[in-house]
């Protein structure tokens, strides 16, 4: 935690436009010259319900939400139930104030909306104000906004005085707002973005406020973008133009970007009656000489399991995307968790073969994704791409540049009519499209309406025309093949020069923290306090998670005393990956799981690791679970 | 150029240029229905001329799926119940290309049964044959979603309970344009209804009578059969929604009392398909999406020159 960082909640009810508002805002602070991350809590409701957004600041790299924070902007939810009308839920429109206490750092702010909100209702309000130093801003945010036009602009008047109290110039927010809004509201909007400001200046003293926002520049031009974007581009970029799917949060977000963009650059979006119908789309649209996705969550996920099978026994290239929220069921819709890794590692039936990948940010969304599809359609099997809700919905600044990148639309291995001519066929002159013996295992694929190319794509295991055959030296020859592939994709990705796991810290550590997936910048920034506090430690985010990096890992683990598995789940999924595919270890790998529905924050890994490893002691509190090294 | 040479090429067929040289296993019992709908099937594609490169036929699991065995053109011999959905998206992908789905009564009708109403809701230009056999044949036996109301399986000791399925009215009221029914035992009005199928812009659903001698031993040959177009003792206009519909429910019905009825039940080309539909919008390409992947002039977008300045 340091003090040269500003992390703003702005909270509400959901449809308060939170969202927007917190956008704009952390793209501001960007322009203004800083990095910024956003952290997203919602709950699984259109309407009413208590939601949150963070905008971290600072002038430094920031890879996660952070610890806490030093400034609440409590706009009231607005759509909250009328207590009346419903006494169970009590009084929610106060929750946005009441709810978003713990968490506020000592000598933070605290702005509300009195035209909404009374602090009064809040038992011990003045009592833990005055204990934590806190300082409190009651303005009556509604009327200002209503003298002005429209109630919805109370969002705007709490911009305008975050700025006054943190010292931001408002220019950021005005250009901005001039970008980002139609001409009829945009005045009204200025109008009262200045008036609040202005009036805070005026009318209070606001000098006392220590939390400001500190000053920063880039090297280079910046973009906001989300784990979500990057997925979405990065299949773009990748020539990917036929998406089919089926909504469910967090995947509709991908869902969402492709279907709205896809058309326009003469691509196919699809939304169809469920999962299988989705994956089994992909798979036609590939074997017709597409470059095809599908994707979902958990629960749809499971649905695409045979189809995802039917995949891999075609050697049909096909990307699937696999957005975790908590389980089992449906779960915590709303809420990230990486409890999916065995679910999309192992489901369906037989010796399954398949390429997944766990990004751990953004860009690493973007590359991977791009990856994935190359991956897929050189080797012909299904490559998924595993992310979390947190990392979907994450909005992180980053260079422009990172993105900025010349497409690659090949077909992988896919012949033309001139190579087909040339290519085996057997005596009826169907193509041989599933050769026993061919380099790395990868026969390449023909596509209906080639003249010369008629093969039988079948789930049934086949001969090399496709024909069904059971014959013992013809399964083995394709069962062996369909593997040999997948230790040449190993090899591949072994051999380049810039794996997909990421190393952090310093190359001599008595520590290691490991992870997989979108938990990896906070691992980094856990790593970076414990190196301040005197502890040796570095950490490994593995986004490999088949065909699995054993010899990085390997080495890794090799490096230092003792390991520290990060994971957002309750049964250790990653750590006992690693144990199976390394098939050692046991004794020196233990565990801290959380599985609340939140992601880690730096300091629960802090906290974490010095009590457990260090001190060898119990975790206090339910926040996070240790599971000890238990021998292989 | 097209990257698809054997689309529209135009070169005469004959029957046997759909019959595998080198035989595969051969899975379908003497006397079983499917074979004739084998028979149709190349009588109709060399009818239009449709050259086994131009073809692509997607089918289920069941012994109905082994029509990819026996039928060369290329294939794609799915899992059970899902022939439809890869079926549509290479229609999608490939427009030119001619796709045919078929499958079983179990495949399309029970497993698969979302796929098909939301196939024909969708009004693809495709073709799709479902052996209906009114049992599970590949499996051995079991019941199946058109077996009749207290037929005995293996698994329905004491007799069905339930009601069959009416595939024709399903279809009808899921949105398919072209509708009709026909048997192995017809094989020229078989051929005819096939040929019609594959004309039909939009989702042509053809019930397909395969007698299964192996399984059902109770059923009929399908005959004899009347074809209600041709006969006397039915008047009714194929193009109208509720005739078709009475003329439906009454063969469906009729089947079961020993009665078997076929035709074309329901004709309807004034409805755009799936692909007119999706163009006018502009949510499909005019040029076929897979010929792009072959142009090496085609000057591929990148998000970065798309999207990029929104995130600045
Ligand atoms: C998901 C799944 N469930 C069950 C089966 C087993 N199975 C294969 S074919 C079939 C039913 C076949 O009946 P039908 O579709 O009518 O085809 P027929 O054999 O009569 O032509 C079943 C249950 C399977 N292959 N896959
Ligand atoms: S079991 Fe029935 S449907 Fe299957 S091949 Fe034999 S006769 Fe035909
Ligand atoms: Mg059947």
């Amino acid at each position: 935690m340091t003090d040269n960082e500003f992390i703003w909640r702005i909270a509400g009810g959901s449809g308060d436009g939170i969202a927007s508002t917190s956008q704009n805002f952390a793209k501001a602070l960007m322009r203004s010259g800083l990095d910024v991350f956003t952290h997203r809590h919602y709950p699984s409701r259109i309407r009413g319900g208590h939601t949150y957004t963070e905008v971290r600041a600072a002038a430094e790299p920031v890879k996660s939400r952070g610890d806490g924070y030093n400034f609440l902007l409590a706009l009231g939810d607005s759509f909250a139930r009328n207590p009346q009308e419903d006494a169970y839920y009590g009084n929610e429109e106060i929750k946005p104030l009441s709810e978003n206490l713990d968490e506020l750092r000592e000598g933070g702010v605290i702005v509300y909306d009195s035209g909404l909100l009374d602090a009064s209702e809040i038992e011990d309000f003045d009592a833990r104000v005055e204990e934590n130093n806190w300082h409190v801003y009651d303005i009556d945010l509604r009327n200002m906004a209503r003298d002005v036009g429209r109630e919805v602009m109370r969002n705007t008047a709490g911009v305008g005085v975050t700025c006054a109290l943190a010292g931001i110039d408002l220019h950021w927010i005005e250009e901005l707002m001039s970008d980002a809004m139609p001409d009829k509201i945009l005045e009204p909007n200025l109008d009262i973005l200045n008036q609040a400001h202005d009036m805070m200046l005026e009318e209070y003293d606001i000098d006392a406020v220590d939390v400001t926002v500190p000053e920063g520049s880039h090297d280079e031009e910046q973009v906001l973008m989300s784990g979500s974007d990057a997925i979405a581009y990065g299949s773009l970029d990748e020539g990917c133009r036929f998406i089919s799917g089926y909504p469910m949060t967090p995947w509709t977000e991908v869902f969402t970007i492709l279907s709205q963009n896809l058309p326009k650059v003469g691509g196919i979006s699809e939304q169809v009656e469920d999962e299988i119908a989705a994956a089994a789309l992909a798979v036609g649209a590939s074997h017709a000489g597409a470059k095809a996705m599908s994707g979902s969550s958990g629960g749809g996920f499971a649905l695409m399991s045979e189809p995802l099978g039917l995949a891999e026994m075609t050697e049909t290239p096909v990307v699937l995307i696999e957005a975790m929220r908590a389980g089992p069921s449906t779960g915590m819709p709303t809420k990230p968790e990486q409890a999916d890794l065995e679910h999309v590692l192992y489901t369906s039936q037989g010796d399954s073969q398949r390429v997944v990948f766990a990004p751990g940010t953004v860009e690493e969304a973007y590359t991977q994704t791009r990856k994935a599809f190359k991956i897929a359609y050189e080797y012909q099997i299904p490559a998924i791409v595993l992310y979390d809700q947190k990392l979907g919905g994450e909005l992180v600044s980053l260079p422009a540049s990172h993105f900025d990148e010349e497409p690659n639309p090949s077909l992988g291995s896919t012949l033309t009519e001139a190579e087909l001519a040339e290519a085996p066929h057997d005596e009826s002159g169907k193509y041989s499209r599933f050769q026993h013996d061919v380099e790395d295992g990868v026969s390449p694929r023909s596509i209906p309406g080639q003249k010369g190319g008629r093969f039988l794509a079948t789930g049934n295991e086949h001969t090399p025309e496709g024909h069904i055959a059971e014959s013992t030296a013809n399964r083995v020859a394709q069962m062996d093949r369909r593997t040999q592939k997948l230790e040449a994709i190993h090899e591949e990705l072994a051999s380049q020069g810039d794996t997909h796991q990421t190393h952090y810290g310093p190359d001599e550590a008595t520590y290691g923290l490991m992870t997989f997936g979108s938990q990896q910048g906070t691992v980094e920034e856990a790593v970076d306090m414990l190196n301040d506090q005197g502890y040796s430690t570095k950490a490994l985010g593995v986004s490999d998670m088949a065909p699995y990096p054993a010899e990085e890992v390997t080495e890794f683990i090799e490096s230092v005393d003792e390991v520290l598995v990060i994971e957002m789940n309750a049964s250790a999924q990653f750590r006992g990956l690693t144990q199976k595919e390394l098939g050692q270890y046991g004794e020196k790998l233990s565990s801290l799981l959380k599985y609340n529905g939140n992601p880690f924050e730096p300091l629960d890994i802090v906290e974490g690791f010095k009590t457990t490893i260090i001190e060898g002691s119990e975790l206090s509190g339910a926040e996070t679970k240790f599971v000890p090294a238990a021998g292989d | 150029m097209s990257a698809f040479s054997a689309i529209g090429d135009g070169q005469p067929t004959d029957q046997d240029d759909y019959t595998p040289e080198l035989e595969p296993q051969a899975t379908w019992c003497p006397g079983c229905g499917d074979f004739g709908v084998l028979k149709a099937l190349k009588g109709a594609a060399e009818e239009l001329g449709r050259s086994p490169e131009e073809m692509l036929l997607c089918t289920g699991i069941g012994c109905s799926g082994k029509l990819n065995s026996y039928f060369d053109s290329y294939g794609f011999h799915t899992i059970h119940g899902r022939s439809l959905p890869v079926a549509r998206a290479a229609k999608v992908t490939n427009p030119g290309v001619e796709v045919i789905a078929a499958g079983g009564d179990g495949d399309g009708y029970g497993i698969g049964g979302n796929h098909f109403m939301h196939t024909a809701r969708e009004n693809h230009d495709m073709t799709y044959i479902v052996f209906n056999n009114e049992i599970f044949g590949l499996t051995k036996g079991q019941t199946s979603p058109t077996s009749p109301k207290g037929h005995k399986s293996k698994t329905q000791p004491s007799g069905s309970a339930k009601e069959p399925l009416r595939p024709l009215s399903l279809s009808l009221n899921a949105g398919a344009s072209y509708v009709a029914r026909t048997a192995a035992v017809n094989p020229n009005q078989a051929k005819e209804i096939l040929v019609e199928a594959m004309e039909h812009d939009g989702f042509a659903h053809v019930d397909f009578l395969t007698q299964c001698p192996t399984w059902n031993k109770d059923a009929k040959q399908y005959v004899p059969y009347i074809d209600v177009n041709d006969s006397d003792d039915y008047e009714f206009d194929k193009t109208d929604r509720r005739e078709a519909s009475d003329m439906m429910a009454e063969t469906e019905t009729a089947l079961h009392e020993g009665k078997v009825l076929t035709g074309r039940y329901y004709v309807d080309d004034s409805r755009p398909s799936y692909g007119q539909e999706k163009r006018a919008i502009g949510e499909m390409p005019e040029e076929p999406l897979a010929e792009r992947y072959f142009d090496d002039s085609y000057e591929w977008e990148r998000s970065a020159d798309l999207f990029l300045d929104k995130h600045k």
